[in-house]
């Protein structure tokens, strides 16, 4: 029961065999048995947790149910809402109580989800293991010894164990898709735009975007149709985006005709051996499903990260000025002057990683580098838009390894930010492009999860549902569960 | 390449221990070298991004939509006094 997805659960809800209470405590019950391991979540109010679903119930019995009524959804501690703490997993918002609920909150509300609680993430979401929490680093179920990824490794952590049946988490550089490879769940990043950005705290704003993390693309697709939507209150959320049936794209149950894209560039020395074993694997599968596959070359690959190192260190160093101990968050003691306050309340407050990347973005936007650097960036950024474009003149979708290696040690890669950089390297593309991104189980190497990762163009998340779908439907990868977190009833 | 990151802390406003200063240096610089790849790039003629999307800023009517919610959005200040954030004195 506790690994059953959230369509399955859902099932159970409307056919009168449980309750929205039961889940619940269900949930909140394995939450307080596993979380001192896991440290997947930073928050959990359980009285609050079943006064939701009490009150979920309530409406089930008078009302028709809402789409997501009575589900356990957790969110990542990144997205503001008005019940408990949002921290963003930092200490400059060690206080801090957000006096309203970010657009994607009130919509899950309004679909009669229960939220389960707030979920550890890299401070500010900057990382890729969940090492630079402010409240500590988050364990892989599957290896504790190893990380989750990250930044929304509380999020995956947490999907993964069964302590929530989905999270929601954001991407900026693959913070949905990386930790969900790592952790042998499925998350999707949909097309920029899509989903509303108004309160959720901003670290790169061209780049975030939020999203599920889930057992399967059926729940994704799900709690995507809820979240998305144009928001007069946020500038970048686009209206008259193309629809989607969600749910019908999930119906598919093969490939026929699908002409999906191999990009030769995601097939490189440093990737794992075994990774990329179970990638050609799933691409073999895809072709027994109907599909053919494109061998593509997208040229400008090796510059993404290096662009990204450039962009979003630039937008989070203007994005995080606003920590300023004046409006809110952390000020520092007995302030002697107004730059003393600024200044030491801003070192104290800011962990290492941040303070790297508001540095290297305050250099980059500097008097005499702004041309050599952000300029520089953005144009490369419109050069790796266009090789998509161009690939998708020839292919439906792309398949690649969501991550060239499975879920390291923990401490493996805190010495040297660059290599850490690295390990988003499969991901950070899709964000420049602002296209959808998907990554799904495909199966194990070195024992731990490996993922696949799908990739179409802008607003065609249903090209990718329904290739996930099939995919899912052919192979039994998302009916594995970690053995130390499973075997209970 | 070498940064002036006190330099650069006190853009940023952060204020780093000579520790911080003398760690921070060199990763930034490490960094930097490897955002110069960019360099060999050719992007003659090649425009900016400015939205993923290319979308027009959207325009909104010029009304007042956000409310009267002064005590609600000041209670997470670090301190303020009759509607007003208090900060350090900033003229003697």
């Amino acid at each position: 029961m506790p690994f059953s997805s959230l369509s399955e659960i859902k099932s159970r809800l409307d056919a009168g065999e449980t309750t929205a209470v039961e889940i619940a405590q269900l949930y909140l019950d394995r939450i307080a048995a596993h979380n001192d391991v896991l440290n997947a979540f930073v928050h959990i109010d359980a009285d609050h947790v079943l006064a939701q679903a009490k009150a979920s119930d309530k409406y089930r019995s008078e009302h028709d149910a809402r789409p997501l009524e009575g589900l356990p959804i957790a969110v990542k501690d990144i997205f503001c809402t008005q019940d408990g703490p949002t921290r963003c997993c930092s200490k400059i918002l060690a206080d801090f109580h957000a006096p309203y609920d970010a657009q994607v909150i009130t919509h899950l509300k309004e679909a009669g989800a229960v939220l389960v609680g707030k979920t550890n993430m890299d401070e500010f979401a900057m990382g890729s293991s969940n090492e630079t929490s402010a409240f500590g680093p988050c364990r892989n179920p599957w290896d504790t010894d190893t990380i989750p990824g990250g930044s929304s490794g509380g999020s995956a952590a947490a999907v993964a164990a069964a302590l929530t049946p989905a999270a929601l988490g954001t991407d900026t550089g693959g913070s949905i898709r990386q930790p969900a490879s790592l952790t042998g769940i499925t998350g999707l990043k949909p097309t920029y735009g899509r989903v509303s950005r108004r309160g959720i705290i901003a670290f790169a704003s061209s780049l975030d975007q939020a999203g599920p993390m889930t057992r399967t693309v059926k729940d994704t697709a799900m709690i995507t149709s809820v979240i998305s939507g144009h928001d007069s209150g946020d500038a970048t959320s686009v209206d008259n985006a193309p629809a989607v049936d969600w749910l019908g794209a999930c119906d598919a149950t093969d490939m026929k005709g699908l002409k999906v894209g191999r990009p030769k560039e995601y097939f490189v020395d440093g990737m794992d051996a075994e990774v990329r074993a179970s990638i050609e694997a799933a691409l073999e599968k895809c072709k027994e499903l109907g599909a053919e596959i494109v061998d593509i070359s997208l040229p400008h690959t090796k510059y993404a990260v290096a662009a990204y190192y450039v962009i979003a260190p630039s937008e989070a160093s203007a994005n995080l000025s606003r920590y300023d101990s004046v409006r809110y968050g952390h000020r520092c003691e007995n302030p002697k002057d107004l730059l003393d306050m600024y200044s030491r309340s801003r070192d104290e407050g800011f962990g290492s990683e941040v303070k790297r990347r508001i540095l290297t973005g305050a250099f980059a936007l500097s008097s005499g580098y702004y041309d050599a650097y952000y300029l520089k960036a953005q144009q490369v950024r419109t050069l790796i838009q266009q090789d998509f474009i161009k690939a998708f003149e020839a292919v439906d979708i792309i398949a690649t390894p969501t991550s060239p290696v499975t879920a390291f040690k923990l401490g493996e890669k805190t010495d040297d930010p660059l290599t850490m950089y690295l390990s988003d390297i499969y991901t950070i593309a899709v964000n420049l492009a602002g296209l959808p991104g998907l990554s799904q189980p495909c199966g194990f190497a070195n024992d731990m999860p490996v993922g696949l990762q799908w990739i179409a163009p802008a607003w065609r998340e249903d090209t990718i549902l329904s290739a996930a779908s099939a995919y899912e439907a052919a192979t039994d990868w998302t009916t594995k569960v970690p053995a130390q977190f499973g075997g209970e009833a | 390449m070498d940064i002036d990151v006190n330099k650069v802390a006190m853009l940023a406003r952060i204020r780093l221990t000579d520790d911080e200063a003398a760690e921070l240096g060199p990763q930034l610089s490490g960094i930097l070298g490897y955002i110069e790849a960019l360099s060999e790039v050719n992007t003659e003629g090649v425009a900016a991004t400015a939205h993923p999307h290319d979308a027009a800023m959207p325009l909104r009517a010029n009304v007042v939509t956000n409310g009267n919610r002064r005590d609600e959005l000041q209670a997470p200040a670090p301190k303020t006094e009759s509607g007003l954030y208090v900060v350090p004195k900033v003229i003697e």
